[in-house]
């Protein structure tokens, strides 16, 4: 249990302090670095609570994808952050206030939990959390797979209109472009493309 | 737990478009844009088949663990949404030709938009009803920028994206404190943890609160409606047609299902919101309108000023109240699509106009077409004998049985200033000098549309009995 705790706590402390990073930082690229780093303490809080296939989940689609997909835009945009930041401390209070308000409001619903709700926490307990024999990755295909089977269904349909969406409103047939025709130039035969020329020794073409 | 194959059954129109699209979005990507004819016409007939299959046959319950249920009420407005959506379809053909952006991908999309909203209609469980909501967000934020070389439209687009958003975000709050304190996101579960006593806490109170905020940024009602006017004007004539019917309706729909079923044991509670949001909107959309000069402006703050009308008639909380929406929706898609087929048919030099004054002289010149309007613009202000009269007639008639005097007056009034404005484009059209006559256009289908629209209106104006017969037989589906 000891080696439990200190682990939570260097995950959590790492977790918060790259988070602030992140915000902090100066350099774009640094920050999105913290933000991998936050990300893989995030996955190992997960581990700690049992969570595996959420943590696994974390690493190669927020780490392996979203982070490094940040780290493209961030190059390739070029953005001067130093002047994007210069009235970061103008914002400071009304950031703060909007954080004290989510605070309170945690701690809002964190006091209900403990006191008057009890019966909600007991619906919960029995509303489908699985027996400790099935570890939770199968226990989330099958609720996923089967019970939400419909909203998986139209969560596919969702990303397809984002999909056509995106290209229908960036993609341009720009006319004139010369693009590679691989078998065009795979089929093309020495006769149409080569002429052999004689040429006099001496007297040029 | 199996599904079994009723869930298919009930869910077979929705099935069906989502395939069709499918195929047709295949055919478009193999074959390229000169397949956009043939995807749009395709695409209009797979919605009309679709609405078709909603009553061959009828059939009613709860699908795929009760995400999805099918009622009388939820098949009456998926009805409505499909026909509106695949008039849209075949009304904007002219319109994207001429700013070159005829593309095959128009149709499609607005096909899934149309799915997502039969979707948030069936919604029986916050889960549901939000993916449903997503889907038809995205597809229309899409098509609000899809004359991507405008700024308008592109700005309209941004504007709705970032708005919309921010209600989704509201909506998902609230939802999460729902099922923080009900212990469940299926409307059954709500319903009973509400019954059961959840209705005093607090919290519940305020995630109803976020639903109803994000919902009423859905239908644009006041004082959520800042975006309409901007996301109206700007968007590509057509998608504004489009919104200011489909998704408009479903969301209605929606907003009484989620208000009438789940969250009935909170009737108090949300009937003051209902009636202030009603009441604001109704005055909203009769002042703001007033001064305006751009038609598709203009009938952004009526469509804003008719929400209030169907808010009001929601606030009654009776089958009565939930008659008259119905009723009243069906109209008012009659007559918004006639208008918005006037308005597109607006061409002057084969330049697509949208002023107001630019109607002047429609009557000399287009005697049809100006009567066409003429019939929409008396029944939209609600004269009598004329079916939007009888729509205002039967939500005011539910809101007085409902002891809501004080709003229905108001309503009164503000239907009163309203038609001031629409009384000027009459004015305009029959009495003004028009410069230069506007083409006497060559596309049909827009002429079709607003003739048929305006016998349809003058059919439901001398018998509006068949069609409050439907509406009561859809409010039956909440009560059963």
């Amino acid at each position: 249990m000891l080696l439990q705790a200190i682990a939570f706590y260097v995950f959590a402390a790492v977790t918060v302090a790259s988070g602030t990073m992140v915000v902090v930082s100066r350099n774009p690229v640094y920050s999105v670095l913290f933000l991998i780093l936050a990300f893989f303490n995030a996955a190992a809080l997960f581990v700690l609570i049992g969570a595996e296939f959420i943590a696994m989940i974390l690493v190669i689609v927020y780490v392996g994808a979203v982070a490094v997909l940040f780290l493209f835009v961030v190059m390739m945009l070029d953005i001067n952050m130093s002047k994007l930041k210069e009235g970061f401390l103008d914002y400071l209070p009304i950031g703060a206030m909007i954080g004290a308000a989510l605070l309170a409001e945690i701690l809002f619903g964190l006091g209900v939990w403990g006191s008057g709700a009890s019966d909600t926490v007991q619906a919960f307990n029995s509303a489908g959390i699985p027996p400790a024999a099935i570890d939770n990755t199968r226990a989330i295909g099958q609720v996923l797979y089967t019970q939400y089977f419909y909203l998986f269904q139209v969560s596919g349909l969702v990303l397809l209109v984002a999909m056509i969406g995106a290209i229908v409103l960036t993609l341009r047939n720009r006319p004139g472009v010369r693009r590679q025709r691989v078998s065009d130039q795979l089929y093309r035969s020495k006769e149409e493309t080569m002429t052999v020329v004689k040429v006099p020794s001496r007297e040029g073409v | 737990m199996m599904i079994g194959l009723e869930h298919w059954t009930l869910a077979r129109p929705e099935i069906f478009l989502a395939v069709a699209t499918a195929l047709l979005l295949l055919y478009g990507v193999l074959r390229g844009e000169v397949a956009t004819a043939f995807i749009s016409v395709a695409a209009s007939v797979a919605l009309l088949a679709t609405a078709v299959l909603l009553f061959t046959p009828y059939r009613e319950g709860t699908a795929f663990a009760t995400l999805f249920i099918t009622d009388r009420l939820t098949t009456t407005m998926k009805a409505l949404v499909l026909v509106g959506a695949a008039v849209s379809i075949l009304m904007s053909r002219a319109y994207f030709e001429q700013v070159r952006a005829w593309r095959f991908e128009y149709p499609l999309i607005v096909s899934l938009a149309t799915l997502g909203m039969m979707l948030m209609i069936s919604a029986n469980d916050l889960m549901s009803l939000y993916v449903g909501l997503e889907l038809q967000s995205l597809a229309l934020y899409v098509i609000a920028a899809f004359h991507r070389d405008s700024v308008r439209s592109t700005e309209a687009g941004v504007k709705y994206f970032v708005l919309g958003s921010v209600a989704s975000g509201m909506l998902l709050f609230g939802a999460s404190l729902i099922y923080g304190f009900c212990g469940g996101t299926s409307f059954v579960q709500i319903s009973q943890a509400l019954l059961a006593g959840k209705a005093e806490e607090i919290g519940t109170v305020i995630g109803l609160v976020f639903v109803v905020a994000g919902l009423a940024f859905k239908i644009s009602a006041v004082p959520f409606h800042m975006w309409t006017p901007d996301v109206y004007e700007g968007a590509p004539t057509p998608v504004t047609a489009l919104f200011a019917v489909a998704p408009k309706i479903a969301a209605i729909s929606l907003t009484v299902s989620v208000l009438m079923g789940p969250f009935k044991p909170l009737f108090p509670q949300w009937q003051q919101i209902i009636v202030a949001t009603a009441v604001l909107s109704m005055a909203w959309g009769a002042f703001a309108a007033l001064r305006q000069p751009n038609i598709k402006r203009l009938m952004a703050y009526s469509s804003i000023g008719n929400v209030g009308y169907v808010l009001l008639g929601l606030a009654a909380g009776s089958e009565r109240g939930v008659q008259s929406v119905v009723f009243y929706l069906a109209i008012y898609m009659v007559m918004t699509l006639g208008v918005f087929a006037v308005i597109l048919a607006m061409r002057r030099r084969g330049i697509m106009v949208e002023g107001v004054s630019d109607l002047a002289g429609l009557g000399k010149d287009h005697p049809m077409l100006a009567l066409a309007m003429l019939i929409f613009m008396f029944s939209m202000a609600g004269i009598p004998p004329l079916a939007g009269f009888w729509g205002k007639l039967y939500i005011f008639m539910a809101a007085i049985e409902a002891e809501l005097f004080w709003p229905a007056v108001l309503g009164v009034l503000a239907s009163v200033v309203a038609s001031y404005y629409y009384l000027r484009i009459v004015k305009v059209m029959y009495f003004d000098e028009g410069t230069e006559a506007l083409d006497s256009s060559s596309f049909s289908v827009n002429r079709a549309v607003a003739m048929v629209a305006a016998v349809l209106l003058a059919v439901f104006s001398l018998a509006p009995q068949p069609l409050s017969l439907i509406a009561e037989a859809a409010a039956k589906g909440l009560f059963p």
